[in-house]
């Protein structure tokens, strides 16, 4: 059934890496995400999965030595006979983002360089809904796809040393959150009060790959508020189920 | 409880890893260095795996508040109990009221400190391993505490070992990495007759190298990397991720270290040296 030719290598003694063809489209990632499920439910003691992009990198959990033939023959086996679509519940996401400069500190600078006005900006950024195309780097950061090019601009010449936690940035053709205070290099225009991780939950990152995320626009105020319900743990987040 | 009289440079409680949340961005952490671990845990019969401190380049001062039984493997770190010299991999009893503490660092970077039943507390995600933000603390701090059981008498079977010690190891091997085609004849000339030196830039999360191989300018996808993958800068700087690195990365992964490689890799320090041979 299945037309999608896969690259399937070892990837030193524990892992092996399976790639799919060279692009980054939304039905290769659909397929990636179907791949994972039926993989997961057939094989969850043996593997850890962590699909990017246009690959999965397959980790072996087990003590025994991996037989990287018999992990071929596993993965051609489920990719072959997976024909059914994606039966994850997906979501799209409504993330409040405060753009107020207060947060935004390179707001007003980037709407010049992109030649914007800032309401403009902000309207352009609220406006599109963004897919995750995998979770990774740093937990619960997100690679999002889906960044119009008018929104698009190099990352700054010298990274800050502190960005802070909630930290809305674009960089290139990236949008996304810092889901920690961290350094970084991408143009801040905006805060986002709801942690993206937090490992006291039993799901520590509500969002998973082949998700969509939409930003909204909020006041100060309004992010000051769901700051404090989110410090003790109250997440009012909009989501929508994406497949019904 | 083990008590912290000082924390010493960088000391973290550590098992194997927290498996199973790298699609989410979380690393695998766990020690740095397994051969080292294992061998501690096997001469006081815990699991392989039990939770142990890894002790970084300068160790703390520690009290124990009930007897035990210890064991310390890796890094030479001149230790003592109660100022009497002790050695590693050695099952050694100690009392309620005793201190164990370090002095200079001989050889290796990482010193692991072992107890039977292996130290107890929560764990986050599955495992003890400190990792921010995952843990609330990256490392220990003065009058910090870490829970153990006591154990008031213990007979163990194998009381030493003497064993080939990986401390000063120059070579470690390697796989090729998924993206090795992407490298040159000068590039490999470079890489596999070098001998690099440890940049100032290595943790848990990566170790960079200080010589350069030459410039490329090929960038892949944003993909998986594990413990051990060898990354290539497009300015030609390698770039090994350890225990802590990042669940994925976009610098092309050109060689990949063996398990038993990473181990030897945990115990450089900056200026120590290292190669690289193909398998």
């Amino acid at each position: 059934m299945k037309e999608v030719p896969l690259t399937i290598r070892p990837f030193g003694e524990k892992a092996v890496l399976v790639e799919w063809p060279n692009e980054v489209k939304e039905s290769i990632l659909n397929d990636i995400l179907a791949f994972v499920k039926a993989f997961t439910n057939e094989y969850q003691s043996e593997w850890e999965l962590v699909p990017a992009y246009n690959s999965v990198t397959m980790i072996w959990l087990s003590a025994v030595k991996l037989d990287f033939d018999y992990a071929k023959a596993q993965v051609l086996g489920i990719h072959k006979n997976n024909t059914q679509p994606i039966q994850n519940e997906r979501f799209l996401w409504k993330l409040p983002v405060c753009y107020d400069t207060e947060f935004g500190i390179d707001l007003l600078e980037t709407a010049e360089s992109l030649g914007l006005s800032e309401d403009e900006l902000i309207k352009q950024h609220t406006s599109q809904e963004y897919i995750v195309f995998g979770i990774g780097f740093l937990p619960g950061f997100m690679y999002l796809g889906g960044l119009p090019e008018t929104l698009q601009l190099a990352r700054r010449k010298a990274p800050r040393l502190h960005v802070e936690k909630g930290s809305v940035g674009l960089a290139g053709k990236q949008t996304g959150i810092y889901p920690q205070d961290s350094p970084g290099g991408w143009n801040i225009i905006g805060n986002c009060p709801i942690p993206v991780f937090d490992a006291s939950k039993e799901k520590p990152c509500f969002i998973s790959a082949g998700d969509k995320i939409q930003f909204q626009s909020i006041s100060k105020a309004e992010h000051d508020l769901r700051k404090i319900e989110s410090d003790i743990g109250i997440y009012n987040i909009e989501k929508t189920p994406l497949d019904a | 409880m083990l008590k912290f009289l000082k924390s010493g440079f960088y000391t973290t409680l550590q098992d194997f890893g927290r498996f199973g949340y790298r699609n989410i961005g979380v690393p695998v952490s766990g020690v740095m260095d397994e051969v080292s671990v294992k061998k501690a845990n096997v001469l006081l019969e815990n699991r392989e795996e039990d939770a142990v401190l890894e002790i970084t380049m300068t160790g703390p001062t520690l009290l124990f508040e009930s007897p035990t039984y210890i064991c310390l493997s890796g890094a030479h770190m001149s230790p003592t109990l109660n100022n009497e010299p002790i050695e590693n991999y050695k099952v050694i009893k100690v009392e309620s009221g005793d201190i164990l503490s370090y002095g200079k660092l001989e050889s290796g970077f990482r010193a692991y400190l072992a107890v039977k039943g292996g130290f107890r507390g929560n764990r986050i995600l599955g495992s003890h391993s400190q990792y921010y933000p995952v843990t609330p603390k990256k490392c220990f701090k003065d009058a910090d505490e870490v829970p153990y059981s006591p154990i008031k008498h213990y007979e163990s079977i194998i009381s030493e070992l003497k064993l080939e010690d990986h401390l000063k190891k120059l070579n470690v091997d390697v796989f090729k990495g998924p993206e090795f085609s992407i490298l040159t004849d000068a590039h490999l000339e470079l890489l596999f007759s070098k001998v690099f030196t440890i940049s100032k830039e290595n943790n848990r999360m990566a170790y960079q190298l200080t010589e350069e191989i030459g410039t490329h300018s090929h960038s892949i996808v944003t993909s998986g990397t594990l413990p051990g993958t060898v990354q290539l800068t497009p300015a030609g700087r390698l770039i090994i991720l350890m225990k802590d690195g990042q669940t994925t990365g976009g610098y092309p992964r050109v060689l990949q270290l063996s398990d038993k490689s990473i181990s030897i890799l945990a115990q450089k320090k900056f200026g120590d040296m290292v190669s690289f041979k193909l398998v």
